[in-house]
């Protein structure tokens, strides 16, 4: 297909707590790809940074930091922030510059060190950001919209307790299996019984931490890998990065309230779901197709909605497609092979780039003990703060 | 915090949106701004206020005190609060809030009616930032 980039590289910096600058660490996966790929820094066209807005920087900063610490070279720059979508918007951007002829090789990098504990706003009175009134009026951290939809799952499907647990019983072995997890421990549905509630339903085991981290990809276009030797790539056939469309009737993050559905009668089509069938479009292929997917697990009930969002399952059904284990390993399509945010945490701007990396390794069949069968495609999913959307689809 | 979000006192409190005067969507938080429905070339926004009950979409509550900006005395132990996101009827939207005080997550369901009340978010010495609380039908205030 004429609308491929090659992925000739993926590189992560382990993630975790390490109390170093998100320059260190998206500098160790940049060299990470680069080495994979076989490609010299010095002949790397563009990169395109995913911003991080912490890391001793008032601004939001990526592109040119990375390009600065790997040694100015003249390449053209872009950065991009889309929260926790920036990673996809990152790699969209290195795409189109690939697909327009404007550069053949493109190093794509997303690094952070995140704070411990909740994400909060910037400082200051800002009552004209969403973000800051929805902690200052309501104290509504992001675990207490994922209690709400875990709540909503158990009063309209009848998902359980037991049901969240699974998932990250499944994710935390797989995370075991994983040198750049930050948690490589097994859990047990009854240590997520017996941790702390945060916002109830959900458990502390059941909410993603907060983590440093790094991911980064050489992209290039189908001709350059061809020259490079690389005759069968792993390649990016779709990157979908949807708003939602009026009126959002799903509460999300940051909002105090959803838009009214009085006038404009909404979508059956959840947002969502919106961002995967976008990806799908592109790619031309389905649901049914998918041998692999990473999916955004800020919480544990959150995967199992993804699963019906993807359209792994019909609405409803995603807490038996877990029982039945088809997204776990062995399963008709494995989910967050990589272990997921269960495992890393969330480092928001390396996340939706490290979902595309874990996907690479699948589709070459270099994923070690976490390795699905024969993976010949696999989808990424995400969502960014304030409406950004994110999917990506490779495929070998 | 924010002005004219509410107002009224008693049985007439109401959360204030605002109305598109062309094609009628209706905005809560207030929109002055734009009408943000894609398909209205936009009128003038005027304000409306919201129904005063709805029915509990889903709830949830915070274990943690969370962080700034939320005011909270950290000399205090936690008090955790509900969170309970409503479903209007007429505007066709789930407006989030906490619950009044001393409600826990244990006294609701989804799908219970709930009404709409004045309530204290913080006081310090000179000032009380008031808000809207949720509270459920027929619970003594």
């Amino acid at each position: 297909m004429s609308g491929e980039v090659a992925v000739l590289g993926a590189g992560m910096h382990p993630w975790g707590k390490w109390g170093r600058s998100f320059v260190e660490y998206g500098t160790v996966a940049a060299r990470a790809a680069l080495a994979d790929a076989g490609v010299d820094w010095r002949d790397v066209d563009s990169i395109v940074g995913a911003d991080t807005v912490r890391g001793g920087y008032p601004g939001y900063v990526a592109g040119a930091t990375f390009a600065k610490a790997l040694g100015w070279q003249g390449a053209r720059v872009a950065s991009v922030y889309a929260a926790c979508a920036s990673g996809a918007q990152a790699i969209n951007t290195a795409r189109a510059q690939i697909l327009s002829g404007l550069a053949d090789v493109i190093l794509v990098v997303g690094a952070d060190a995140a704070p411990k504990g909740f994400f909060k706003p910037a400082g200051g009175e800002r009552a004209d950001d969403p973000d800051w009134l929805r902690f200052r009026v309501l104290g509504a951290t992001n675990p207490a919209y994922f209690g709400l939809y875990a709540r909503r799952r158990m009063a309209v499907h009848g998902d359980t307790l037991e049901d969240f647990a699974l998932v990250k019983v499944k994710n935390a072995a797989l995370g075991a299996l994983n040198p750049n997890a930050r948690y490589r421990k097994e859990v047990t549905a009854e240590e997520v019984a017996a941790s702390a509630v945060v916002a109830d339903p959900l458990r502390l085991l059941d909410i993603c931490a907060t983590s440093d981290g790094a991911a980064a990809l050489v992209l290039s276009s189908m001709e350059f890998a061809r020259r490079h030797g690389a005759t069968d790539p792993v390649r990016v056939r779709a990157v979908s990065t949807v708003t939602p469309t009026y009126p959002r009737t799903v509460l999300d993050l940051p909002d105090v309230a959803t838009d009214s559905a009085a006038v404009v009668e909404p979508s059956e089509e959840t947002y969502r779901a919106s961002i995967a069938r976008a990806a799908y479009e592109e790619a031309g292929v389905g649901p049914e197709d998918i041998s692999v997917a990473e999916v955004y697990d800020l919480s544990t009930s959150l995967e199992l909605q993804w699963y019906e969002d993807l359209g792994l399952c019909g609405e409803g059904e995603g807490a038996k497609l877990l029982r039945e284990g088809a997204t776990s390993p062995g399963g008709r399509t494995p989910v967050n092979t990589s272990g997921g945010l269960a495992s890393f945490g969330e480092a928001v701007p390396a996340q939706a780039i490290a979902q595309v990396c874990e996907l690479t390794w699948q589709l070459r069949g270099t994923a070690g003990a976490r390795q699905v069968e024969g993976a010949r495609v696999g989808i990424s999913a995400n969502q960014g703060l304030f409406g950004h959307g994110s999917s990506v689809i490779a495929v070998r | 915090m924010v002005a004219h979000w509410f107002a009224g006192e008693d049985a007439d409190f109401r959360l204030l949106g605002t109305r598109c005067s062309a094609c009628a969507a209706v905005f809560f938080p207030r929109e002055d701004t734009f009408c943000r429905n894609p398909g209205c070339a936009g009128g003038e926004l005027v304000e409306a206020p919201l129904s005063r009950r709805g029915r509990v979409w889903s709830y949830t509550d915070g274990r943690y005190r969370p962080p700034s900006p939320y005011v909270s005395d950290p000399e205090l132990p936690w008090e955790p609060y509900t969170l309970i996101a409503v479903e209007l009827a007429a505007e066709r939207m789930v407006v989030l809030g906490q619950g009044v005080p001393g409600l826990s997550v244990a006294d609701l369901e989804v799908g219970m009616e709930v009404e709409v009340v004045p309530g204290v978010l913080n006081e310090d010495d000179e000032t009380t930032w008031t808000t809207w609380h949720w509270r459920p039908v027929g619970v003594g205030a």
